[in-house]
């Protein structure tokens, strides 16, 4: 095979390697909330492929958030268990992460699993005391901010005054 | 070990570790501290507030850490493989440079209250500063840490006036603080030498320069709460920034590392 061939044979298998890793990361899921990929929260910010060497870079989400570790762990041993051997995972810090980058489905599923996603872009710096959140359970807007420390570094604590529940808010970051 | 590593890396690079492990360590004694409060917070979501507040910042100082280490293995042919755990658990007192107000005891909730607000506050602006800090590194940190810096100073402010606008116990026992922490507020505003010497390339902070931002800010808040104190010109402690602490941060050390002095390698 010449050389141009060979360029094109390998750039096939790059391609072929990179949707491959993309759908193993779609399942790779953020342990604290399961229904939320990896790809959803928007911290895959590339994957690089070189000679058969694979480096995904991630962004954390908040500083201390401790769900990152086990999200790097989960994300090598998925691609260990597809065939993969030489696997790096590194982070990078800059740009910061912003809830902007959450998928639109990502943010659906939040609603579904019982908690109500990020409402404001983060550049509107509105803090949470003028949200409007819409209630993920009964869907009322009557809500009301208990706290805006919740029960991880992401989410806030608020509860509906019509069905009376409380439910957890994913905080525009 | 910060000696052996002062050693063997250059001048710059001493100063870069030096004001990178300053801001890392400043961090982890705050978030130390803070997290005592886990589990005998007054009320369930404030106990959840300063236990996430206490994250956040242990957080800020693993990235710091992770970075200096990077500093340290990349400047030398003899140490290739500090960690972030090394740094954090190896070091004795001498070697922590975080400001004193940090390691102080939190006394009671007010006194918490007071300490988070001045010491997020310097971090507000300060991080706003660093954000265009020549080291990328350290500018991507500080974006980062800001968003949530933010939070820590607006929950903490409200805290303040709900205090000092209290009850005339609140008050009383905010003011007293307020006395108690006071001398300590100024050594945020005084550089170190490895900051003078970064600051030549733009890569440390003016924190004289965020010293108005910061006394206006501390004046308002003060303002709203009701809270008549404002002194100029007294004497302020000093030394953290160079290793030179308080009795406290010795019995901060003693609980924070005993278990990998008792069992040196120890992992999870």
């Amino acid at each position: 095979m010449n050389e141009t061939d060979q360029n094109m044979v390998n750039t096939f298998f790059e391609k072929e390697t990179m949707k491959r890793i993309w759908d193993i990361l779609e399942k790779v899921t953020d342990p604290e909330i399961p229904v939320l990929s990896v790809i959803d929260l928007g911290i895959i910010r590339d994957i690089i492929i070189n000679d058969g060497k694979i480096e995904v870079i991630i962004t954390p989400t908040y500083s201390g958030c401790p769900a990152m570790d086990v999200i790097s762990m989960n994300i090598r041993m998925s691609l260990i268990s597809e065939g993969f051997t030489s696997i790096k995972i590194s982070q990078q810090l800059s740009p910061a992460w912003t809830t902007d980058w959450m998928t639109e489905s990502g943010k659906e599923k939040l609603k579904s699993y019982g908690i109500a996603p990020p409402v404001a872009k983060s550049f509107d710096k509105d803090f949470l005391e003028k949200l409007v959140v819409e209630c993920p359970l009964c869907h009322s807007t009557n809500t009301s901010l208990i706290s805006q420390f919740g029960s991880t570094a992401c989410k806030a604590l608020y509860k509906c005054n019509d069905c009376r529940e409380p439910f957890d808010y994913f905080k525009c970051h | 070990m910060t000696q052996k590593i002062n050693n063997l890396i250059s001048t710059k690079a001493q100063a870069l570790f030096n004001y990178t492990i300053h801001l890392a360590d400043s961090s982890l004694i705050m978030g130390h501290r803070l997290s005592e409060w886990t589990g005998y917070g007054p009320m369930l979501e404030q106990d959840i507030a300063i236990s996430n507040i206490a994250l956040d910042l242990i957080g800020q100082s693993r990235n710091f850490y992770q970075y200096a280490a990077t500093i340290t293995n990349s400047n030398t042919e003899e140490v290739k493989n500090i960690t972030e755990d090394d740094l954090a658990y190896l070091r004795d007192t001498r070697e922590f440079k975080n400001h004193l107000i940090t390691e102080l005891p939190n006394g009671d909730w007010g006194k918490t209250i007071l300490k988070i607000f001045f010491f997020s506050a310097w971090q507000f602006y300060f991080y706003q500063k660093l954000i265009y800090s020549s080291d990328k590194q350290l500018s991507a940190i500080a974006e980062k840490s800001l968003k949530e810096v933010t939070y820590h100073l607006r929950w903490s402010s409200e805290w303040v006036i709900r205090l000092g606008d209290g009850t005339e116990e609140s008050k009383k026992r905010i003011l007293l603080s307020i006395e108690e922490l006071w001398p300590f507020t100024g050594e945020m505003f005084e550089p170190a030498d490895y900051e003078k010497e970064l600051s030549k390339e733009h890569i440390s902070v003016f924190i004289s320069d965020i010293k108005n931002d910061w006394i206006n800010k501390v004046k308002n808040v003060f303002t709203e709460a009701t809270i008549d104190f404002f002194k100029e010109g007294i004497w302020m402690q000093t030394g953290g920034k160079n290793g030179v602490h308080t009795e406290h941060l010795g019995y901060i050390l003693a609980e924070m590392q005993f278990l990998q002095r008792a069992y040196p390698g120890c992992e999870w």
